[in-house]
């Protein structure tokens, strides 16, 4: 069963996706999807960097809706700048040193912070584990290191590690 | 097709549909407007976040709508879209960097790897 269940929950997950994409709950589709499920997850096992452990599921719920408001937030800010024809964004590079060195939990931050406008993910050094992230309204460096240290890296801690 | 939605989801679904588009729009004429590479990557992700995430919503209400089923699929392209734009928004960023440094462009940020 372990063999061929490496990782239940990534194998659930996939024949979730596949059932939504082919908007289907008929037998034979879940027979293909559990099929292509367990493939998957197998060649998986050769390339993910270990097991995800979600630790805190109330941390998660919290952190997708804390990504949500930010996302709707940075995008009326970015809106602003942008019919503003007089605005010139003072952007900045912010160098930050991280405390989270799970790799699923970089992996989310890094798409969490690109997919809120106004801020990218540029670069990460393993070695040092800071990050080099561009703001385009940079006003107080210090704000949005604790912005991002609080809201975001705080639940990533609780949730992977 | 529209005849078949009442007046108020219509009123909703076409509000989605069209904030989304102008919220795409506005992201695309900030490609333009913006000076420089690092300004520029931000405006095209007003329309990968909720430019994009709106007409989903619009495309998600309407689909369940008209065909009296659950029709969420589209929760799928935001779940992709979301987790492969930093692919290759790092490809160019790093791209980027590596450039300035070469050319010791102006404001660019030292890198930390150990010269050899």
């Amino acid at each position: 069963m372990k063999r061929l269940f490496p990782y239940p929950v990534l194998a659930a997950l996939l024949l979730l996706l596949w059932l939504v994409l082919q908007q289907s709950m008929g037998l034979g589709q879940i027979l293909l999807g559990g099929a292509v499920a367990i493939a998957v997850s197998l060649a998986a096992s050769a390339i993910l960097p270990g097991r995800v452990r979600f630790r805190r599921i109330t941390s998660l719920v919290q952190l997708i809706a804390v990504a949500g408001i930010d996302i709707i937030r940075s995008n009326i800010s970015v809106l602003l700048i942008l019919i503003n024809p007089r605005a010139t964004p003072s952007a900045g590079f912010i160098k930050m040193e991280l405390q989270l060195t799970n790799q699923f939990g970089l992996a989310v931050l890094a798409c969490l912070l690109t997919a809120t406008p106004g801020s990218a993910w540029l670069e990460y050094d393993g070695e040092r584990n800071t990050v080099l992230i561009h703001v385009l309204d940079l006003i107080d460096k210090d704000e949005w290191i604790a912005t991002i240290r609080h809201r975001y890296e705080r639940l990533l801690l609780e949730i992977f590690e | 097709m529209i005849d078949e939605l009442p007046l108020w989801l219509s009123i909703l679904v076409s509000v989605c549909v069209v904030l989304g588009a102008g919220l795409t729009m506005a992201g695309c004429l900030g490609l333009v407007r913006f000076p420089d590479f690092y300004r520029r990557i931000h405006a095209p992700t007003m329309g990968t976040s909720m430019g994009g995430g709106l007409i989903l919503v619009a495309s998600a209400i309407f689909f369940t709508v008209t065909q009296q089923r659950l029709v969420i699929h589209e929760m799928v392209i935001f779940l992709f879209v979301t987790v492969t734009t930093p692919v290759t928004l790092m490809l160019l960023a790093r791209a980027t960097l590596f450039r300035d440094r070469i050319e010791e462009a102006r404001d660019t940020p030292p890198s930390d790897a150990p010269k050899d």
